[in-house]
C-alpha cells in the first residue's frame, strides 16, 4: 500500500490489485445509476464505475462483467466462483456468489 | 517511528514479563467454579477464571486441558495463583506444573472438606496474596519482552482492507525489535493456505503449517460438515458486512501477519514458544474467545483484535486491543473500540501512521491503560475441547 498522502477527496469504494474483478464499497450510502469512483490501492489509480445496484458498506461491486461461473478475484486471488452472471456495476455476494472450498 | 518504546511491566520470578498484576482463583473443573468465584467475592481484586470443563477428559483432550490451566496460571499477567478442584490428584497435577515459574500457588480440593471449609482456608491464602501482590512494582522493560498475540473477528471486508494490515504493519516493525507475536485461526486460513505455507522462515516448518491446516481439513470439517458452512464460516455478521466466502475472508485474515515476516514455528493448541523471539502460528480456533484463552495459555501478555462489525471479546488477564476500519462500528458502538482507523478507508490515514498508532495503543495498554474490553468487564474464558469426555 502506498504511503503517500493524496490530496483526493473520499473514495467510494477501494480495489486491492489491479487484477481485481470487484471492489469494496467504503461509503455508507452507494445507490443505484450512481457513478462511483474507485482507489486501486496497489497501483494507486482512480478508477469510476456506474452502478446498477443500491450497494451497503463492506460489500462487493463487480469492475467489469462475470459470466455465470467465472472466478471472482481479489487481492489478485480468486474467493470463489459467480453462480449467475453479474454485469458491471452490479452487487456481487452470496446471492451470485460461492466458496469452492467447503 | 518517532514515539516512545519504554515499556514498565512486572518482571516475575522466571524472567518473564508481565503488564497486569492479577492474583487469580483457577477452578480445576466444573464443580469447583462456585468455590473459586465465592473467593474471589470475599478477596476484592483477586480474580475467578470459571469455566465449563475438566471432568472425565482423557487423552489428548485431556493434556490440552491441562495445559491450558497450567499455562494460564504460569501467564506473567498473573502474580500469584490459587487453585481449587473437586479432587487433590488433579489439583496436585495444576499447582505443580504452575509452580515451575517460581510464583506463589496454592490448591485446595474441596472433597472431605465441603465448598464452605475450602472456601474459608482458600479466601486466607488469597488475601495474603493480594496483599503481596499489591506491593509489587512496575520497572523498565523493552519491546523484546513483549508477547504479542492477534486474533480478528466478527470481520468484514474493511478488516482485509484496514484493521487487519495494520496489525500487519505492527508485526513487520516490532519483529525486528524482538518481539514474540503470535496468529493462529486454522480453519480461517482456508483459501490462503498455500500463501501462508510460503509464509515460513524454512519450508520444513511450512510443511509444518500445510500438515496442520490439512488434518484440520480432513478429521473435523470434512468428517462433520453438513453443507458448505454457510453462516458458520464466513459468520452471519462476516456475511452482513459483505464478505462472502471463506477465500476471501481468509486473505483478509492473512493481512496480520505483515508484508514481510516470516514465522518460525507452528505451535500446538496452548504450546508456549520455546524457538525464541519471533512470529508463532498456533493450531486454533477461529471462534475468538477460544483462541485468546489458548495463547494466553501459551504465555501471550498482550491481545491486538481487529473487528469490522464489532467483536466485543474480552479475556480475563491478557488485554484485549481492539481495533476497526468500518466507520459504522465505531459510530454505533464506539465504547467497544480502542483505536480508530477508519481514516484508512477515507484515504485521511496511511497503513505506516496507522501501524504506529496502533503500536503506541499497543504500549499505553502494557503500561497500564485499560482496554475497552477491561472497562466493559468482558472476561471471556473458552477452553477449547477437542472431543467428548468419556
Amino acid at each position: 500500500m502506498t504511503n503517500k498522502k493524496e490530496p483526493n477527496s473520499p473514495p467510494d469504494f477501494l480495489v486491492h490489485d489491479d487484477v481485481d474483478s470487484v471492489g469494496v464499497i467504503v461509503v455508507e450510502k452507494s445507490t443505484a445509476r450512481q457513478t462511483l469512483t474507485g482507489w486501486v490501492i496497489d497501483t494507486n489509480e482512480t478508477v469510476t464505475v456506474d452502478a446498477i445496484d443500491d450497494i451497503p458498506l463492506g460489500h462487493k461491486i463487480a469492475l467489469t462483467d462475470l459470466a455465470d461461473g467465472d472466478k471472482v478475484i481479489k487481492y489478485g486471488f480468486p474467493i470463489g466462483r459467480t453462480v449467475a452472471s453479474i454485469s458491471k456495476g452490479g452487487h456481487v455476494h452470496v446471492h451470485n456468489t460461492k466458496t469452492e472450498k467447503w | 517511528m518517532t514515539q516512545s518504546k519504554q515499556i514498565f511491566g512486572y518482571r516475575r520470578e522466571n524472567g518473564r514479563v508481565g503488564i497486569r498484576n492479577h492474583v487469580i482463583i483457577l477452578p480445576l473443573d466444573d464443580l469447583s467454579n462456585a468455590a473459586s468465584e465465592a473467593v474471589a467475592n470475599n478477596i476484592k481484586g483477586t480474580l475467578a477464571l470459571p469455566h465449563h470443563y475438566g471432568r472425565l477428559q482423557f487423552g489428548e483432550d485431556l493434556e490440552l486441558h491441562f495445559r491450558t490451566l497450567i499455562g494460564t496460571g504460569s501467564n506473567p499477567n498473573v502474580a500469584a495463583c490459587v487453585v481449587i478442584g473437586i479432587e487433590p490428584g488433579w489439583t496436585k497435577r495444576v499447582v505443580d506444573g504452575i509452580a515451575r515459574t517460581g510464583k506463589p500457588v496454592t490448591g485446595f480440593s474441596i472433597e472431605q472438606q465441603g465448598d464452605i471449609a475450602t472456601i474459608a482456608a482458600a479466601s486466607r491464602t488469597a488475601k495474603e496474596y493480594l496483599h503481596w501482590a499489591s506491593e509489587i512494582r512496575r520497572e523498565p522493560c523493552g519491546i523484546e519482552d513483549l508477547w504479542i498475540s492477534h486474533k480478528c473477528g466478527e470481520s468484514d471486508t474493511t478488516s482485509g482492507i484496514g484493521a487487519n494490515p495494520t496489525v500487519g504493519n505492527l508485526v513487520d516493525k516490532l519483529d525486528p525489535l524482538g518481539a514474540t507475536n503470535c496468529f493462529g485461526e486454522t480453519s480461517e486460513l482456508t483459501g490462503a493456505e498455500l500463501l501462508c505455507k510460503d509464509r515460513a522462515v524454512t519450508p520444513e516448518i511450512g510443511e509444518k503449517f500445510y500438515a496442520t491446516w490439512k488434518a484440520y481439513m480432513d478429521e473435523v470439517i470434512e468428517p462433520h460438515k453438513t453443507n458448505d458452512l454457510s453462516e458458520s464460516q464466513p459468520t452471519k455478521g462476516n456475511i452482513e458486512g459483505g464478505l462472502t466466502t471463506i477465500e476471501e475472508k481468509a486473505l483478509g485474515n492473512l493481512q496480520k501477519i505483515g508484508k514481510h515476516t516470516s514465522y518460525i514455528d507452528v505451535l500446538k493448541p496452548a504450546e508456549e514458544p520455546k524457538s525464541g523471539p519471533g512470529l508463532y502460528f498456533m493450531d486454533t480456533s477461529s471462534a475468538a474467545a477460544e483462541c485468546v484463552t489458548l495463547q494466553a495459555a501459551a504465555g501471550f501478555v498482550v491481545h491486538v483484535f481487529p473487528t469490522g462489525q464489532g467483536n466485543i471479546i474480552g479475556h480475563p488477564i491478557e488485554p484485549v486491543i481492539k481495533l476497526t476500519a468500518n466507520p459504522r462500528t465505531v459510530r454505533t458502538m464506539g465504547e467497544h473500540v480502542d483505536l480508530d482507523v477508519s481514516g484508512i478507508l477515507r484515504r485521511e490515514l496511511t497503513m505506516d501512521e496507522a501501524g504506529d498508532l496502533l503500536i503506541d495503543m499497543t504500549i499505553r495498554t502494557c503500561n497500564g491503560r485499560l482496554t475497552a474490553a477491561e472497562a466493559l468487564g468482558h472476561r471471556e474464558f473458552v477452553m477449547t475441547k477437542l472431543y467428548r469426555s468419556a
